[in-house]
């Protein structure tokens, strides 16, 4: 079993992207084997109410059962609750928030609530470092990148809250990690897609000193080749056991938890 | 057969502290990944006693000196270029015939000057009259200066390849920083331009976009920093591309351009 939780569907606004439509995310996914993604709704991410996205979206995975909807929620809107309310009752496995795509501070009054209320709904929330290589973004494309220090911040506002944080480097997560207390540091999974292989061996280096436990499955599709991630696993030294757990076995028990 | 046509290993007079690690990292995703030949360049001491960038004349022969050691100790697996830096045009000039004469197939040009500049023209001139192909460092779309290095783009490139038309030119890592859309736009027309497919940039669309631009016949496979991003393009590729094209980027048209008897094909 494959789980890649970091997956999109719709057009990018910067660039022209190939596969972004349901059906060619789907044949991308048996191109690598993946069995399941959790998508959110890639333009809605640009828009001024994000959760415009979700409708589509909650359609869209409604008949096809192998993605799963991310939806977007905003904390600076008034029917953030509601959004939230309903990803819940549509029990979706995560909610989704781009504090600085969105013009909020990463770890600001807004975020915080959010924070709490995700924490009592105990619904994971995730959110992205980045999209794109700051080196190559659209020259009008200048929101930040989420920082480390805000995703510190945020676990530590709620002791019921849950990350996924994707497309972080080696650097954010060990700022993170070892800069959290073990029970912070213990509600919060990291996707790979963004952490180097060898020769570097980032990867290999972070699951030896945090562990494979903290580390999901996540691709970035359409926006990056899903066969990246793969390859990275491939290139480990990794025990069948722990490649299970970050290829699904950490988001089962996220889930469950 | 697969050659990587951007390859770096570190040696100990380099500021890594893991540099043996790192060497032998590479040799072993190397081998998973069935890499055949890592053609390598060592920038000076990268950083240590000279700028990666702007490595002073003796630390230009230090890591050449390490990277033909390299070639010694491996054989079987790895190829150099010689690395100079243009500024001092008489050292650049002595140093690549040195190099060649003990083995090196290519030249490797980084960032000490900006590739149009005309203190490049007696380098190219050196690199054709031994038919040595040149790897320059490019960052995609350069809108300001970087600090520690005088990067050039691909346009840039493209002035001097046009120069230079007796001299194929990789244009270094399309996946390695910078908008590749600003680099394709000026390849196309330039035959002698060939595109590395290397660095740490997997995005969706960008190889479809080699293609266009370039063709298979001007794409050479490569890693430089990341092996799993290019073991990750190769794996696409060979979803996009016939096997004879395959064949082209994996290794056929790097064994065309690097002097014959370089590569275990010939």
């Amino acid at each position: 079993m494959r789980i890649d939780v970091n997956a999109f569907l719709g057009a990018y606004p910067w660039s022209r992207v190939p596969g972004t439509m349901p059906s060619a995310l789907l044949a991308a996914m048996d191109r690598v084997a993946i069995d399941a993604a959790w998508v959110t709704h890639l333009p809605g991410l640009f828009w001024r109410d994000p959760t415009e996205g979700n409708p589509w979206l909650y359609e869209t995975c409604r008949t096809l059962p192998r993605l799963r909807p991310v939806p977007a929620v905003h904390p600076g809107l008034a029917h953030w609750q509601d959004v939230l309310n309903e990803a819940v009752e549509r029990g979706v496995p995560a909610l989704r928030c781009d504090p600085l795509s969105f013009g909020l501070h990463p770890a600001g009054p807004e975020l915080r609530v959010l924070a709490a209320a995700c924490g009592a709904a105990r619904l994971p929330l995730l959110m992205a470092v980045r999209l794109e290589d700051g080196r190559q973004r659209h020259p009008n494309d200048v929101a930040g990148e989420l920082p480390a220090a805000a995703v510190r911040a945020l676990i530590r506002s709620d002791a019921d809250l849950r990350l996924i944080v994707t497309h972080a480097d080696r650097a954010f997560i060990e700022e993170v990690h070892f800069g959290s207390t073990p029970a912070e540091a213990g509600r919060i999974w990291w996707d790979i897609s963004w952490i180097w292989g060898p020769p570097e061996e980032h990867l290999a280096m972070l699951l030896a000193t945090i562990g494979p436990e903290r580390f999901v499955f996540g691709t970035g599709q359409p926006l990056r080749l899903p066969e990246n991630a793969l390859a990275k696993l491939d290139l480990l030294e990794l025990p069948a056991e722990g490649r299970a757990r970050i290829e699904a076995g950490n988001l089962r028990d996220l889930i469950a938890g | 057969m697969l050659i990587d046509v951007h390859a770096h290993f570190f040696p100990e007079q380099s500021l890594r502290a893991d540099w043996r690690d790192y060497n032998a990292s590479r040799l072993r995703a190397g081998e998973r990944i069935g890499i055949t030949i890592h053609v390598t360049s060592t920038l000076g001491t990268f950083g240590r006693r000279s700028p990666t960038y702007f490595p002073s004349p003796a630390d230009v022969v230090s890591g050449n000196d390490f990277s033909l050691a390299l070639q010694r100790d491996h054989p079987g697996r790895v190829r150099c270029y010689a690395c100079v830096n243009p500024n001092d045009t008489d050292h650049a000039i002595a140093e690549i015939a040195r190099c060649r004469s003990a083995g090196m197939i290519g030249l490797k040009l980084a960032a000490s000057r900006r590739a149009n500049d005309p203190l490049l023209d007696p380098v190219c001139r050196r690199a054709q009259e031994f038919g040595l192909p040149i790897l320059h460092h490019i960052w995609q779309a350069r809108r300001r200066d970087w600090p520690s290095q005088e990067a050039s783009d691909g346009a840039e490139l493209c002035q001097l390849a046009k120069r230079h038309q007796g001299v194929n030119f990789i244009l270094a890592h399309v996946g390695g920083g910078g908008d590749w859309r600003h680099t394709l736009a000026a390849v196309r027309p330039h035959r002698n331009v060939y595109l590395d497919l290397s660095g740490s940039g997997v995005d969706g669309g960008m190889l479809e976009a080699c293609l266009s631009a370039a063709g298979a016949d001007r794409l050479l496979w490569g890693t430089d920093m990341t092996m799993e991003t290019g073991w990750a393009k190769l794996r696409y590729l060979a979803r996009l591309l016939p096997p004879a094209d395959m064949e082209l980027v994996a290794w056929r048209n790097a064994a065309r351009i690097f002097p014959a008897g370089s590569l275990p094909s010939d």
